[in-house]
């Protein structure tokens, strides 16, 4: 075994705030040897970003190294003054940042950027450092370097820029590369692209890997060495394969066990209870008061017609002269009753532009809406409104989908009273019995949401969405910015909604084990249209379409983890 | 970064009695970020001292300056805290060439500017939030038109634009009205000249809460766009405005001294602090500095604890840039 | 490039159009410049003489078409308090008033962004914290007083500077300058600084709130990451990206200048525009206040064109966008 290229030793990290010391990181230790990758996994607040930020010496003040040791090719690092940890950034250690937009400066081309960095750490003059700089941009994989060597970062798309954020970190041979969440902000086609290149050039430059992430897929896809972290400490260490196969430590087996399966569906996702997390919910008793679900005429609750959505592109003086995008382009399909329907798709492909015409946020340019047998794009006010209590939504973000100045209870109350369903004094009993039903604390009602952590806001919003009691739920995926652990959360009451009241849904989602987990049927969108619906077992076992084939194939396997 | 919002490890469920509403404003960060700065105390304390004072005036004044009855001509260029030489009468602030008590003036002035500098800055707020609001909520053609005259009026610089307004309403009023009519010309001078700031501020604020799943989750109960921006998107878009309107009442009071200083402002029967400034100008070369020096420095005091405490407002409510 | 700077240049047109539909609706129809010249004791034959040698007898569309067209040739008609043309009367300040502004704001600038560029780096120093709460005091002054007080230190205590007026002038034929004499600069100190002062602390504060900003974003830390040192930084990478929105301020900033000059002038008694232009508000000389008016809206156009080409010379993003 090769000596190691990094060593972090007992390292904690400390913050003083207002209401004491705050220790993010806690007695961490991990080694890291030359071409390895080893991925630090774990949910928000784990700490395993801030342990990458005190290895490249960037932690923002007041946080500071408290205690530990950090080794680099046996030299003691974590001490040194800011200017010698300055010479050691970029030369031998790199970093790549989550988002490749906001990563390079705006006013400088790519190449001077390049050029800049490869400069100061090698001394070349400038022809051998553009020289140096094309190769670089080559080696990334980015079509006619020399050309683009000229360009500013505006005129690269998002996976492009993030290989010229990993051309700037590869500049100076370094021996460590700390990525954090590299590919998060990517769609998962350009995710795959660029984990690849990652793997690649690590075993080609025998560059050591720190890939910070909270994402199993990319740990079980990308990985060799693996070390969880749980609230600042590392719970368990070792090789992928073996953690995620058999992981020893509690969390870890919990963490593991709410991925969702991409391979298998289960009826429910299992919760293993880790740090007193497990929460109540009792859907069941809310099915008590619940109108029996009714059956539509046609045993289709929605059906849509050859939608289509355009928006202006580029508005003009003259309207005629606007240029326009088509987001949805006639797309047509049913959804049945009590069955959950989910549309997949990578970013713009039109399917959040679907769910928010159904939801009468946008209005229709073509096609028709029938819901109930009922043309919705033809209706009066008054069928709108009828239409308008039978629907209800739940958001992407809970951090934005919930007014911050109002508090939970006029949250949740707000559409009973708004479309005169309840008058207050009922709207009150409803909306502290949903709260209960959602697994929310007593006191709940009369808090404001920043009180309340992500999952907390998002079972919020799930009140929020069945106080007016709905046969049509749209999710706009709903779990897509929550940790793990709260998606199983989360995706467990949805199921509960659908078996025991009855409720029908649309599921928007960009991923695919989670569609598989929750949905009877799938449709696939690309570029606004409706590529391929099927039978979600037929569409994983049997893809017709070749875009749907190649979305299946970019999947993490997750082979590793068990049954 | 650090995030110290609720995490999902801590149950709901095992927190006490909840804290009164009293109790949490008291425990809010910005409570706490004032306890934490002397410069935000005192200068907190001084402007209310200052309001305070002007409010009840009346109260505070050892004459009403402007009941002619009250004044002696005898007392006139009384230095501060030496008895006037003819009538044995001793005064704080001294007197003025008229024989008033400058502390009184000042008490006086004061009002006027406070009163001028909160209502223009009220109307400016008001005018701001609304077309704020709607130019960032409806976008469009009313964004474009209302945007576009905000564009056109900040070429302008906003004293500029006060005294052509001034000057322009000075010309449609009627000589016998003007000096009733000044003060709410002043008031429409400045309020009209900064209700851009505001406007700005609200519209771009409005369009990222616009943006945000809540404004959705109304419209999609049928809620209309009015009730939305009033009920919705106004109560989050409050903070960044309350930093301007501290910092914009500093700016108007200044505005107001300068267009009462420049003799197109407060008539000298209701003298603003400016009035009582240029007043004073006129007798810094024959010593009796104290007719200036008295209203000057109040005119500071107030400018400066007002702009402290806008200054330490934009830092509390906006901990990004600490 | 090409649609942004055509909506520039139609905005400017609107600016002027809008400028100039105010001047002559002040002409038109403010006040009676009768009443404002003549006074309490007049008789009839005054009126009517003054009337017709103002133009005031002609038709409303005469009027205005006659004034459109006078006003593109630079003629605005005669003062109604100085009885003189106005165009006469403004080439003859104007040169007071632009040397006063240009070294104003030169130092307004200048200083202004190099402070302001130190207490955004060093801003937790010391001697910035220093100059940042010098500079509260500094916006918290006004103009006027500043004036006030400089002529106060420096003049009636000191003796060393002149209180009022511009000291001697050389006349170069179209522009009469106090630069080179002695009693010339002396006299243009304490106005300038008294100018510049309040801009040169505004300037600095926007120009450290937006280097702030900049500093917090992406880039500046992925420029840490890859080693540069904190001069680089700093000066390459921040001060490039805070110039994007300052060169916008400070073209707002130059205006105000202009703007801040009448006061800067009353109280230095300094010949100039503003000088002309309060005392004109004063005595509802609206021709003298409507040729102010376009005046400065030509020269506010002018700047911002200059800054909206600066803006694009600096961010690519706008040259290159538009396709």
């Amino acid at each position: 075994m090769t000596d190691p290229v990094l060593s972090i030793r007992n390292l904690t990290v400390e913050i003083p705030t207002r209401r004491g010391l705050f220790r993010p990181v806690e007695n961490v230790s991990y080694d890291l040897r030359p071409g390895e990758i080893r991925g630090v996994v774990g949910e928000s607040g784990a700490g395993k970003s801030m342990t990458g930020n005190a290895v490249i010496g960037l932690l923002d003040p007041p946080a500071h190294i408290a205690e530990g040791e950090i080794w680099l090719k046996g030299r003691r690092i974590d001490h040194l003054g800011a200017e010698d940890k300055r010479a050691i950034r970029g030369k031998e250690i790199g970093m790549i940042f989550q988002d490749p937009l906001t990563s390079l400066n705006p006013l400088f081309t790519v190449g001077e950027q390049l050029v800049e960095t490869i400069q100061l750490h090698l001394k070349v003059s400038s022809d051998e450092a553009r020289e140096r700089a094309i190769a670089l941009l080559d080696r990334v994989s980015i079509p006619n370097p020399a050309e683009r060597f000229n360009q500013y970062p505006h005129q690269f798309s998002g996976g492009m820029r993030q290989r010229v954020v990993i051309a700037l970190a590869l500049c100076s041979d370094p021996s460590v590369i700390v990525a954090d969440e590299p590919t998060t902000a990517l769609d998962v086609s350009i995710q795959a692209q660029v984990l690849d290149l990652i793997k690649e050039l690590a075993a080609e430059r025998q560059v050591g890997v720190i890939l910070v992430t909270h994402d199993m897929g990319v740990i079980a896809d990308t990985t060799e060495e693996v070390t969880v972290m749980y609230a600042g400490k590392v719970v368990e260490s070792g090789k992928t394969d073996r953690i995620l196969g058999a992981p020893e430590h509690e969390y870890t087996r919990s963490l593991i066990s709410a991925v969702p399966r991409p391979h298998v569906k289960l009826k429910r996702f299992p919760q293993v209870s880790y740090g007193g997390r497990e929460t109540e919910f009792k859907i069941e008793d809310l099915a008590r008061n619940w109108p029996k679900p009714e059956a539509s005429s046609s045993g289709k609750l929605l059906e849509v017609k050859e939608i289509t959505k355009q928006f202006v592109a580029k508005s003009s003086i003259i309207p005629s002269w606007n240029s326009y995008l088509t987001a949805v382009d006639h797309v047509s399909f049913d959804i049945r009753d009590g069955e959950v329907f989910g549309l997949v798709g990578e970013s713009g492909s039109g399917k959040s532009t679907v769910a928010r015409m159904i939801a009468t946020l946008y209005g229709v340019d073509g096609g028709r809406i029938l819901f109930d047998g009922e043309d919705m794009t033809a209706m009066d006010a008054e069928g709108i409104a009828r239409y308008r209590r039978q629907i209800q939504m739940i958001f992407q973000d809970p951090f934005s989908s919930l007014n911050p100045r109002m508090t939970v209870a006029d949250i949740v109350a707000e559409p009973l009273l708004h479309l005169g369903i309840l008058p207050k004094a009922d709207a009150k009993l409803r909306v502290r019995e949903l709260l209960d039903r959602v697994g929310l604390a007593k006191d709940a009602w009369r808090k404001y949401p920043h009180e309340f952590s992500g999952g907390q806001r998002q079972r919020i919003s799930i009140a929020r969405a069945l106080a007016t009691q709905p046969r049509f739920l749209i999710c706009d995926e709903p779990t897509s910015a929550l940790d793990v652990s709260i998606q199983a959360q989360i995706l467990n009451i949805l199921k509960d909604l659908q078996e025991h009241l009855g409720l029908t849904m649309l599921f928007i989602s960009h991923d695919l084990p989670v569609v598989r987990q929750m949905c009877d049927r799938v449709g696939v969108m690309k570029q606004g249209q409706l590529l391929e619906l099927q039978e979600t077992q037929a569409l994983f076992d049997a893809p017709q379409h070749p875009y749907t084939r190649e979305l299946l194939s970019l999947m993490p396997r997750l082979e590793q983890l068990p049954g | 970064m650090t995030d110290l919002t609720p995490t999902d490890q801590t149950s709901a469920d095992d927190q006490g009695p909840a804290p009164s509403r009293l109790h949490q404003a008291l425990d809010s960060d910005l409570a706490y970020s004032f306890r934490r700065s002397p410069v935000a105390m005192v200068s907190a304390a001084v402007s209310l001292t200052l309001i305070l004072a002007a409010v009840f005036a009346p109260l505070f004044a050892t004459t009403n300056p402007f009941d002619p009855a009250s004044l002696n001509l005898m007392n006139g260029f009384t230095p501060p805290l030496q008895p006037n030489a003819f009538t044995g009468e001793s005064f704080a602030m001294g007197t003025d060439d008229q024989g008033r008590d400058v502390y009184s003036t000042i008490l006086y002035g004061m009002r006027i500017s406070l009163f001028v500098g909160a209502a223009a800055v009220l109307f400016a707020m008001a005018l701001g939030i609304v077309l704020g609001l709607l130019a960032g909520y409806l976008g469009g053609w009313v964004e474009t038109l209302i945007m576009r005259v905000a564009d056109i009026q900040l070429t302008f610089p906003s004293i500029l634009v006060a005294m052509l307004i001034f000057g322009i309403a000075k010309g449609v009023t009627p000589v016998e009205y003007r000096d009733q009519m000044a003060i709410w010309v002043l008031i429409l001078a400045i309020g009209l000249s900064d209700w851009v700031q505001f406007a700005r501020v609200v519209r771009g604020a409005t369009l990222v809460e616009k943006s945000k799943d809540y404004v959705d989750a109304a419209r999609l109960i049928g809620r209309r766009a009015f009730p939305i921006m009033l009920r919705h998107i106004l109560p989050n878009v409050l903070s960044p405005v309350l930093v301007i309107a501290t910092i914009s009442l500093a700016l108007a009071i200044i505005a107001e001294a300068t267009l009462s200083f420049l003799g197109v402002g407060a008539p000298p029967t209701q003298p603003s602090l400016g009035t009582l400034i240029r007043i004073g100008q006129g007798f810094l070369f024959s010593g009796e500095w104290w007719i200036l020096f008295f209203p000057a420095s109040t005119l500071l005091a107030l400018a400066l604890s007002v702009n402290l405490l806008g200054d330490w407002l934009r830092d509390a409510l906006n901990p990004r840039l600490r | 490039m090409l649609t942004f700077i055509v909506r520039r240049l139609g905005q400017s047109l609107l600016v002027l159009l809008v400028a100039g539909a105010v001047a002559f609706s002040m002409f038109r129809f403010v006040g009676d410049p009768i009443d404002n010249m003549l006074g309490q004791e007049r008789t009839l034959e005054d009126v009517e003489r003054l009337r017709v040698q103002l133009g005031l007898d002609q038709p409303f569309p005469v009027q205005y078409f006659k004034y459109l067209q006078e006003a593109v040739q630079g003629n605005f008609g005669l003062s109604y308090r100085q009885g003189r043309e106005v165009s006469e009367i403004f080439l003859e300040r104007a040169p007071a008033t632009l040397e006063l502004a240009a070294i104003s704001a030169t130092f307004a600038v200048l200083l202004g962004i190099a402070l302001g560029v130190y207490t955004a780096i060093r801003r937790d120093g010391f001697v910035a914290n220093l100059i940042m709460s010098a500079s509260l005091i500094g916006v918290s002054l006004p103009t006027f007083l500043i004036g006030i007080l400089l002529i106060y230190l420096f003049s009636v205590e000191l003796g060393w500077l002149p209180s009022f007026g511009r000291g001697d002038v050389v006349n170069l034929g179209w522009w009469n300058t106090g630069l080179l004499t002695e009693s010339g600069l002396k006299a243009l100190i304490l106005p300038s600084i008294a100018l510049g002062l309040y801009q040169m602390t505004l300037i600095m504060r926007l120009v450290r709130s937006e280097m702030l900003e900049v500093l917090r974003q992406d880039y500046i830390r992925f420029a840490r990451a890859r080693g540069l040192s904190e001069r680089t930084i700093n000066f390459r990478h921040a001060l490039k990206n805070t110039m994007v929105p300052v060169v916008t301020i400070i073209g707002l900033q130059l205006g105000a200048i202009i703007a801040f000059a009448i006061i800067t002038e009353t109280v230095f008694q300094w010949p100039g525009l503003g000088l002309l232009f309060i005392n004109a508000i004063q005595f509802v000389d609206i021709p003298v206040m409507a040729a102010y008016l376009m005046m400065i809206s030509v020269m506010f156009v002018l700047i911002n064109l200059i800054v909206d080409i600066l803006y694009a010379f600096i961010d690519p993003r706008l040259r290159v966008s538009s396709k």
